[in-house]
């Protein structure tokens, strides 16, 4: 052995090439590995102990474990914007150029101030936070929180844009097999025999589990020479598909779950076209959980020095990537399987020690098996105490009754620098608890099982309580073959591959927690339980004495389980412990319910490639690029793109809206409103649908001409409006606002399908089919009547109101003589092919008028000098009355909301209403503000109501706005405060009546 | 969790949109009874259980369904079309 790595021999190193050094670096300092190794085997490999600091106590703390459950070497990786924290060091595959980083430490690793945390302990204990900060003491979190959250508290994420793109993707199968070890392997094999579609999924690099570290042949070959090949073939075939590296994070209803592939994390950035991860919506109609077990760790007082290891792991070190966890090993366990560890560590050329087993009597084999090993054998005992500076020392061995804990003595030191500690196994049953019922208690394994299936599943091995090779094998076999049968593949399958059992869990004693005599002293070694979040075992104790019962309460108030590991290790034996106190018996006690993800899944992996600009589908107006090549700032104004102002050189948003709405009631502007929403309907019955969805009266509408109307929800507050046009007896084209044109459209799908059946009436949307352009201004009729063709637009021809079909360069159109800014105003659509031509058309003709485009915010100014209602103003807490309206509501005809308009609280005194305001100071009012009658700025102040819409008016050459005031119509000429503390604003306004411009409305008649 | 609609076969749920409980039902459009309207409107029974659920097919065929469901197991026991269609779209003989 050189240093803490295994000379080359057979069985050991299996999956390193000596050949490729790996260059790395660990918290600055350079460090080398072999290619095929994890970042943990690397750096335990150059005699690396301490890995990080735990979360509360910032104790040193080392390598636990090799695989997902890892509690203590949490890293983060990369740096710059690929930085990434809490990462496993046990499941980072190590690539040239790594730069990994111990955490929740400072300055660092070896030195940590913050340890002093250790001298708090009791301070510190379960409940700590609500205890210190509920009641009187609450502000004192205001002051604390800061110190607290970064004494506690685990790596830190980036704040620079994540570089990498993620992918999304769905599939479907026959089986889907989650865990690509003996039972997944076997499973595979059998179903895909069949010609059922497989994915196997596995999270590791590679297929085999357990079986990689495994000294049992298969089929006559190397246990891991087996996987590989079975792998390889499996992954020939056309109907099965197997995914590396992939996790299946959650299980879903009907049998979908998720999983997230991660394609490059172990390079050192993903190569050109390849996503970091990609997610993974698998919809199966059978799933095999092969998921395996966990080891379970052994609580007694220093167990988390580092130094200390779970015995699986220890193994997966030396076999797999030729790591040695130290020099003189000690193993303590308490059931057969475990023992391989020692066999392991002694054929590896380790010295071991001691066995140590709580166990009275073992059998003969395990007896030799520690005389092959040159360990003594110490049963009965178990170990009291672990000790070491940097790591472990020394371990203290005390005899021990296995069914209570309790120690005996002071117990026989032992010089050792590892322990591996194996407590029994813990399935990986937190899928099938998430499609099934509660996991079921096995007294035997002293191990929950998986539950009753809910969905379509069924688990095999590990994960089953099938914890021998054979068994592993056999129920694979037979779970797949099955699996495959039920979803309609009813081939031959191969028989279960033949192999010879090893040692495995066998007359498991369940030690929860070694109780060693005397005092401890609070300055003593802690008993860990959960490792990752800091709880031990008297944490749990101080709970019981506290009067906590239940076990989700118990979770919560300790966090037992509740770091990003969620106990993966500790549950288990944190609810036996619990159940002791109580003097009940496990499965009495129940344990907690797993939730998705079963380990962290990146949001960037959720979110796909729905980020930045693709967040949402973009939607853009058929005059789209004509806005944007022509200084057009484009606004995303619900699901559309719509030109927020066109700026000329030198302007700003504000100079551009002001001069287009000034230019609008000198000349003529244009404005796309193809986004508008557009409902045609048509039917027997369609002039009573639209009767009956707009508050005010259209039965009378004759045709050739428009209506606004006024939309209530059901519960009688305003939802929406706009203007409906009757072009025929029995079709009406009803027009929406841009935000809300999909909501009215499935509203009124809704009550012909489900509630008003005998109204014979079609519907189609057709804002994608309509281009649309608003032309307003003193001079709109004379532009429009150089644009359009068959259509008289004189005042007889088309009056206020007035629809006409027209035609455009040969194409059909409807004009529409409506008006929401006041002035003589028309919409004019045409087919969404032809909307650039008209507009550009129109852009031609109007120049010797002076025409503008105007834009959102030239529109908004001139609605609000004319005080029109928008979104702001229909907030779903206003009703028609309150924003002026009410005259226009029928008291004749039934109505959406008709019923619940006069309800007490929406006709009670002190209601928001619609007003007008003047700035005084000539200053602007922010939209937002608060209107208050204190000329000053101070809290508290009685909000009497809030400014919806904001502009400044070009006609009336101040600054003006719209807000929703209490009693607002009998405070007219009152002088308010517009207040904005969190922007330092604070300005006198006048109360005014809304409509600003042209009170008579001349201008829009012509 | 996938819906069948009868009319587009098994999708995703994602094509959906929930409508709300399908038990309660409208009071006539005529009628002027605020109680029967603050029943439609606001009172519900939350069932953990079987539950009659409005879903609307909106990235779909934009059908409305009656999908019968239970609330605590996510399991469908049915799935009907409303609307005028929803008679000819009951399941028949040679449909699938």
């Amino acid at each position: 052995m050189k240093g803490f790595r295994i000379s080359p021999r057979d069985g050991y190193g299996t999956e390193i090439d000596r050949s490729t050094p790996v260059n790395f670096t660990f918290d600055g300092k350079p460090f080398q590995g072999f290619r095929g190794e994890t970042l943990a085997s690397a750096l335990l490999a150059s005699g690396v102990r301490r890995f990080g600091r735990s979360f509360k106590y910032h104790r040193p703390r080392g390598l636990f474990s090799a695989g997902p459950e890892e509690p203590s070497a949490l890293m983060t990786l990369r740096l710059g914007a690929r930085r990434e924290p809490n990462t496993k060091a046990t499941m980072i595959e190590l690539f040239d150029g790594l730069a990994a980083q111990s955490q929740n430490r400072w300055p660092s690793l070896d030195l940590d101030l913050m340890a002093i945390n250790q001298l708090g302990g009791p301070l510190l204990s379960a409940g700590f936070y609500y205890k210190t900060f509920m009641g009187p003491t609450q502000k004192a979190w205001m002051v604390y929180e800061h110190f607290i959250r970064r004494a506690a508290g685990l790596g830190k994420a980036t704040h620079l844009p994540d570089p990498d793109r993620y992918e999304r993707t769905h599939a479907y199968c026959d089986v889907l097999i989650v865990g690509g070890g003996a039972a997944g392997l076997a499973a595979a094999r059998a179903a895909a025999a069949t010609g059922a579609r497989v994915i196997l999924a596995d999270e590791n690099a590679r297929m085999g589990g357990a079986l990689l570290a495994e000294a049992a042949t298969i089929n006559g070959m190397a246990a891991r020479t087996w996987a590989e090949t079975t792998a390889t073939d499996l992954d020939d075939m056309a109907n099965v598909t197997v995914l590396p590296r992939t996790t299946v994070y959650g299980y879903y209803d009907d049998n979908q779950l998720g999983a997230v592939e991660r394609v490059a994390d172990h390079v050192a950035a993903p190569p050109d076209g390849t996503p970091r991860q990609r997610h993974w919506t698998i919809t199966a109609k059978r799933v095999v959980l092969a998921t395996g077990a966990l080891e379970r760790p052994i609580v007694f007082a220093g167990n988390d020095t580092p130094g200390i290891m779970l015995a699986d792991a220890g193994r997966t070190y030396l076999r797999r990537f030729g790591a040695a966890p130290g020099r003189r090993v000690a193993l303590f366990a308490t059931h057969d399987g475990a023992y391989r560890a020692a066999r392991d560590a002694a054929e590896a050329g380790l010295e071991v020690t001691a066995i140590i087993d709580p166990r009275p009597t073992v059998s003969d084999t395990l007896a030799n098996l520690a005389m092959d090993a040159g360990a003594e054998l110490v049963t009965g005992h178990a170990v009291t105490r672990a000790e070491g500076g940097k790591s472990l020392e020394k371990i203290t061995v005390a005899p021990v009754d296995s069914l209570s804990g309790t120690t005996f003595g002071t117990g026989h030191p032992y010089h050792v620098d590892t322990l591996l500690v194996s407590g029994g196994h813990t399935p990986v049953v937190h899928l099938a608890s998430q499609a099934g019922g509660a996991p079921v208690w096995d007294d035997d394994l002293t191990a929950f099982l998986p539950g009753t299936p809910r969905e379509a599943w069924a688990a095999a091995g590990a994960c089953a309580g099938h914890y021998a090779l054979t068994a592993c094998l056999n129920t694979g076999t037979r779970v797949g073959a099955d699996a495959a049968a039920d979803a309609g593949f009813a081939g031959t399958t191969p028989e279960a591959p033949s192999a010879r059992d090893d040692l495995s869990l066998d007359e498991v004693v369940f030690l929860r927690e070694v109780k060693a005599v005397g005092k401890k002293g609070w300055l003593g070694p802690k008993s860990f339980v959960d490792l990752q979040h800091d709880v031990t075992a008297s944490d749990i104790h101080l709970a019981h004495r506290e009067g906590f019962v239940a076990v989700e309460h118990l979770k919560r108030y300790t966090t037992l389980g509740m770091a990003a590991d969620q106990g993966k290790t500790s549950n288990v034996t944190g609810l036996a412990i619990m159940a002791d106190a109580l003097g009940k018996d496990v499965p009495d006690v129940g344990t907690t319910r797993f939730r998705p993800p079963y380990t962290p899944v990146a949001i960037g992996a959720l979110a796909g490639r729905n980020v930045g600009g693709h967040f949402a589908p973009v939607r853009r107006t058929p005059m789209h690029d004509w806005h944007v090549a022509n200084g057009g700032l484009m606004l995303v104004n619900g699901p559309w793109m719509r030109p927020h102002g066109y700026l000329r050189e030198g302007e700003t948003l504000t100079d551009a809206y002001i001069r287009e709405a000034r230019q609008v009631r000198q000349s003529v502007g244009i404005a796309d409103v193809s986004t508008l929403g557009k409902i045609d309907i048509q039917g027997p019955h369609a002039g009573e649908l639209v009767n009956r969805m707009y508050s005010n009266g259209f039965a009378k509408l004759p045709i050739g001409k428009a209506r606004y109307g006024l939309m209530l929800r059901e519960d009688g507050t305003l939802y929406d409006d706009g203007t409906c046009w009757r072009l025929g007896e029995h079709h009406f084209l009803m027009t929406t606002t841009t935000a809300n044109a999909g909501l009215v459209m499935a509203n009124m799908e809704k009550l012909l399908s489900v509630y008003w059946t005998d109204l014979r009436v079609s519907l189609s949307s057709i804002t994608d089919q309509w281009a649309g352009v608003s032309v307003a201004g003193p001079n709109s009729r004379t532009l429009l009547k150089s644009i359009l063709t068959d259509v008289d637009l004189s005042d007889e021809g088309c009056p206020f109101m007035g629809v006409r079909r027209a035609c455009f360069d040969g194409h059909d159109a409807l004009v529409a003589r409506l008006s929401f800014s006041g002035e003589m105003a028309y919409e004019v659509y045409v087919g969404a092919h032809h909307g650039l031509a008209l507009w550009e058309h129109m852009v031609d003709v109007g120049k010797p008028l002076d025409l503008v485009t105007y834009g959102l915010e030239a529109l908004g100014t001139l609605r609000i000098e004319k005080g029109h209602i928008a979104g702001p103003e229909i907030d779903g807490r206003s009703t028609a009355d309150d924003v002026g309206l009410g005259k226009m509501i029928s008291r004749k005809k039934a109505f959406v909301g008709s019923t619940m308009i006069d309800r007490e609280a929406l006709i009670a005194p002190g209601r928001l209403q619609l007003v007008g305001l003047i700035a005084k100071d000539f200053q602007p009012i922010r939209s937002g503000s608060h209107l208050v009658a204190n000329s000053e700025m101070k809290e508290p102040a009685e909000s009497l109501g809030h400014v919806t819409s904001y502009t400044y008016s070009p006609a009336l050459e101040t600054h003006i706005a719209l807000a929703m005031l209490k009693d607002g119509r009998s405070r007219h000429g009152e002088t308010l405060y517009a207040t904005y503390p969190l922007r330092g604003d604070h300005g006198a306004v006048t109360v005014t009546d809304p409509v600003f411009f042209d009170k008579d409305g001349s201008r829009m008649h012509g | 969790m996938r819906i069948r609609c009868p009319h587009c076969g098994e999708r995703d749920l994602k094509e959906f949109t929930y409508g709300g409980d399908a038990s309660v039902s409208r009071p006539d459009h005529a009628s002027s009874d605020t109680k029967a309207f603050e029943a439609f409107i606001h009172h519900r029974t939350n069932p953990a259980g079987r539950h009659a659920e409005l879903w609307h097919h909106t990235a779909g065929c934009r059908q409305w369904l009656v999908v019968v469901r239970d609330t605590v197991t996510h399991d469908i026991e049915s799935v009907e079309m409303l609307g005028p269609w929803g008679e000819e779209a009951k399941p028949r003989r040679g449909w699938r």
